[in-house]
């Protein structure tokens, strides 16, 4: 029978889970350094043992409510072909053994960005599991103010077609 | 070891040899036939391109790539009636061999790509040559008996090769590496015994004894440990400073010069000399004076400059366009030349060399310059400058108007240059490696571009500062100085013109951009007490950027944003300081742009510093403040003896006697209106005083000037812009107050003459004096 197994964290109420092998790591909070002008969603940046990865806040992602008690949020470190990210949620759950039988796709009453980013659903015994679509999930939408700009810093770097 | 016993995979290997060394045997070729052509009676020359091809084709021979034997054959056969002398070079000969230098090149590809040495026969191409060789054969040989006399020729020498090529099979099966020499001491023909003693005498054997190949990848891998490395030794050395601990502090110590020397070795290994690109160029310029009929020499110097594998990659494409530009643009056809007086073969010059921890690459021709009259007329037909700007702009700043996208003073669009993308492109790609590039030209004489670049890409020496307790590094490279403003003295210098802050740098308008508004940080409007302006250089226009502290200066790994992050385009990336955390690098051009510095209404103050700046001392011009009045005319007022621009709220002036004035950092500041000091029959002021609640926001410019050591307010309504203008009026004084008439972008503008305003001030300043002593 096929089997994956799939790393849970918890974000608001929601249990949601990440297959193991898209994740490096699962480290305590760390120091973020901010970078102003991201996209709200991007909580800064962090210095994982010399490399620097970017720091996505699962619940702004997700559009859910800001995180209220006082316990740091866990960084679930993900890797995804060459790109590095790491995802801040509530707290870790188990590494569990999911089934096929139990899948199904997105449940109908998700609303908005969650929709997009939960590719499907296990039906655990006790509670829901949702698959988060970590590809979908770090590619965020540039903001709007810079599109102008980069296009022309794009035009103006493309040597192949001038340069011949 | 035979060939056949050879595995699959040990062939592979083999080729792979073969590739690599004929891929460089014929770069040196392609140098070596132009410089031929120059010299054809070089017989060392000869002897390097004829040992070339002939172990080209003998080794191909030996794999069984029998389209590419077959054309290094007929090659190989005219050069070796080159070499004994009985054919001459013509230029026609040089482009056949030339162009067999392509085919085979392109057959090697082939090769790489498949294991085969593909379709194409090159029928063409065999047959030119082997015409060239018989056709040449008859005419400079006379022999009556060509025909059968070449056929047995080549039967000879094919024979004789024969006999040669099987050395360097065997060697090479065994051992590529230094191969080149040992096939050719067993040769038995005299010719190769005697060319390859030259060879031998150059003493390369020792280089490929002393020298190895290493995958680059191995080297991009150390070079990233090593970054690391320093990373991890910043921090330890900010650890250190905390702890006074002696023994743990040597360690430290060691552990910097160790690290410093092993960052400069690993570099090291990375280093190419700039030759790597620059022996294409001889090839090139040759190809391309020919397609332009020009006759074009070039010279380089400095070939042994070594740079950064990665900067040598980056340089190649805009270095070539540059090339391409000077042959295309620069150089002038012989016959023009000629006619102004200068040999008809026209110089292209390469020089390269390190200064200042700087590689500087220069590219100079002695053709036509630029033709600024071109430019100016493509700058204002693109509405890049207008007509006046067009009229007064320095001849630098309007040479430098090429670096502009879109612009070209090409007149026809070739297949080498003028399509208009270019030189914006070559500056764009040269700022992406943090370098910089400046031209001088003068008319008639030729152009030279100067490009400056960085040693290394991975590590670069950066500044860090802090704006609302947010580091950011700046490097290095496009700081031109710090100025700090000390705590309550902050305001002073910093002025608003029309809603842009500036600074007055040794009497220049400096744009100011300040850190914390333009990314939005959460202080944004608090004024700090003390207050640095860094002052950047993008895009050669100055701006300062105010930031609240400065930190130290270090060098800094440049990492790599991901991808949602790189499409903000004030940064150039992150890096890790000393203390572990992440601070992000600031990319200025990317700055300058969000704040839009290089736009419109900012960059005309920006083109005012440029052109002033490359003035220096000139007292032709001067800097003015275009205002316009009332009814709309245009009056100049030259900055000279103005202290500062300043702002009020029309609510905050008031009337003392008979003159509008307004409390001014602890001083009666009087004011005068511009428009009634210019009234040829004076009637009454008009009231300057706010008369209602309509007009107590209202905004009043006056621009102060300091006469006997008091400030005066000349009140003026709008303050269009700020330009040089040549000192130099264009016409008589309209009326009392102005110097004369000068036309400013296009318009007729009066010149206001500044000392009518002490004449003006003199007498009632004491009335004014003993009215405010007295209340």
């Amino acid at each position: 029978m096929d089997t994956r197994q799939v790393c849970t964290f918890l974000v608001d109420d929601l249990l949601l889970g990440v297959e193991t092998n898209q994740v490096r790591e699962v480290l305590r909070f760390q120091e973020i350094t901010r970078v102003p002008l991201a996209p709200a969603a991007v909580t800064g940046l962090m210095n994982l043992r010399g490399e620097i990865v970017t720091v996505i806040d699962l619940r702004t992602r997700l559009e859910l409510p800001r995180r209220e008690d006082d316990r740091p949020p866990m960084n679930v470190v993900t890797r995804i072909g060459d790109a590095t990210v790491s995802l801040l949620v509530d707290e870790i759950g188990d590494v569990i053994e999911v089934t096929k039988d139990l899948y199904e796709p997105a449940p109908e009453h998700l609303s908005g960005v969650a929709r997009e980013l939960i590719q499907g659903t296990y039906k655990l015994e006790e509670r829901l599991l949702l698959m988060l679509d970590v590809e979908k999930t770090v590619e965020l939408d540039k903001p709007a103010s810079f599109t102008a700009g980069v296009q022309t810093a794009q035009k103006s770097t493309l040597p192949e077609t001038s340069l011949q | 070891m035979t060939s056949e016993e050879n595995s699959l995979e040990g062939m592979e290997e083999v080729i792979l040899e073969f590739l690599v060394e004929s891929a460089e045997g014929l770069d040196q070729m392609d140098n070596d036939l132009v410089a031929l052509e120059a010299e054809p009676g070089n017989q060392e020359l000869l002897a390097n391109i004829f040992r070339t091809i002939h172990t080209i084709k003998g080794t191909c021979g030996f794999f069984g790539f029998s389209r590419l034997e077959k054309v290094s054959h007929v090659g190989e056969n005219l050069l070796s009636r080159l070499r004994d002398g009985e054919l001459a070079l013509t230029p026609e000969i040089a482009t056949a061999l030339l162009n067999m230098v392509d085919a085979v090149r392109e057959m090697l590809s082939k090769i790489e790509a498949s294991n085969s040495d593909g379709e194409e026969a090159y029928a063409a191409l065999v047959e030119t040559l082997t015409r060239l060789k018989d056709q040449e054969a008859t005419a400079t040989g006379g022999d009556a008996d060509a025909g059968p006399e070449t056929d047995s020729a080549k039967e000879g020498s094919e024979g004789a090769e024969a006999a040669a090529v099987q050395n360097p099979r065997q060697d090479g099966a065994r051992s590529k590496g230094n191969a080149p020499e040992s096939p050719a001491e067993k040769r038995s023909d005299s010719e190769s015994a005697a060319s390859d003693d030259k060879s031998a005498g150059r003493g390369s054997l020792s280089v490929a004894e002393s020298a190895i190949r290493v995958d680059v990848d191995v080297l991009d891998n150390l070079m990233n440990l090593v970054g690391e490395l320093v990373l991890a030794r910043n921090q330890i050395l900010a650890y250190s400073l905390a702890r006074q601990d002696p023994v743990f502090a040597n360690a430290c110590q060691r552990l910097n010069l160790i690290t410093s020397e092993l960052q400069q070795d690993v570099m090291k290994t990375r280093m190419q000399p700039i030759s790597n690109i620059w022996n294409k160029f001889p090839r090139v310029v040759r190809d391309l004076s020919r397609t332009c009929g020009k006759q074009v020499r070039v010279e380089m110097e400095g070939k042994d400059t070594e740079l950064d594998k990665s900067l040598i990659e980056a340089m190649k494409d805009p270095l070539t366009h540059l090339i391409r530009n000077a042959v295309d643009h620069g150089i002038e056809p012989p016959d023009t030349r000629l006619a102004n007086g200068k040999p008809a073969e026209g110089r292209i010059l390469l020089n390269a060399y390190h200064a200042g921890g700087q590689v500087i690459i220069e590219i100079s021709d002695d053709g036509a310059g630029i033709d600024l009259d071109a430019v100016r007329k493509k700058a204002t037909g693109m509405s890049l400058i207008t007509s006046a700007q067009a009229s007064q702009m320095h001849e630098g700043d309007l040479a430098r108007l090429i670096f502009a996208p879109g612009m070209t003073t090409s007149k026809k669009v070739t297949n080498i240059s003028g399509r208009g993308v270019g030189m914006d492109v070559v500056r764009a790609n040269l700022e992406k490696i943090g370098g910089f590039i400046e031209l001088d030209s003068v008319r008639g004489r030729g152009s030279t571009f100067r490009i400056q670049l960085p040693l290394t890409l991975a590590i670069v020496p950066a500044l860090l500062v802090c704006s609302a307790d947010e580091r950011f590094a700046i490097p290095q490279g496009s700081i031109l100085e710090l100025i700090r403003l000390h705590p309550g003295n902050s305001e002073k210098g910093i002025e608003t013109i029309q809603g842009v802050p500036v600074f007055r740098l040794r009497g220049k308008l400096l744009p100011l951009v300040y850190l914390n508004a333009e990314l939005e940080l959460d202080d944004a409007g608090r004024q700090a007490d003390a207050m640095n302006i860094v002052v950047l250089q993008a895009d050669q226009k100055k701006f300062g950027l105010i930031v609240d502290t400065v930190e130290d200066s270090t060098e800094i790994v440049v990492k790599p944003l991901s991808n949602v992050l790189k499409a903000i385009p004030v940064y150039a990336g992150a890096t890790i300081t000393g203390n572990g955390k992440v601070a992000l690098i600031l990319d200025v051009l990317g700055l300058a742009q969000r704040a839009r510095l290089l736009s419109e209404h900012q960059e005309r103050f920006l083109d005012v510093n440029a052109t002033s700046a490359v003035l220096g001392e000139d007292d032709e011009r001067q800097p003015l403040i275009i205002t316009s009045g009332k009814d709309g005319g245009r009056i100049a007022i030259p900055v000279e003896s103005v202290v500062r621009l300043e702002e009020f709220k029309r609510a905050t002036l008031e009337q003392a006697g008979t003159r509008t004035v307004v409390q001014y950092r602890g001083k009666v500041l009087p004011l005068v209106n511009l428009t009634d000091l210019l009234q040829e029959r004076r009637r009454k002021p008009r009231p300057m005083t706010s008369d209602g609640p309509d007009t107590a926001d209202e905004i009043v410019h006056a621009i102060v000037y300091s006469i006997d050591g008091n400030p005066i307010g000349l009140v003026v309504d709008r303050i269009l812009d700020i330009l040089e203008h040549s000192k130099n009026m264009q016409g008589p004084p309209t009326r009392k107050g102005t110097l004369g008439t000068i036309v400013t972008q296009g318009q007729v503008t009066e010149v206001f003459d500044a000392t009518s305003l002490q004449r003006e001030f003199a007498a009632p300043r004491q009335r004014k004096r003993a009215a405010s002593a007295g209340g």
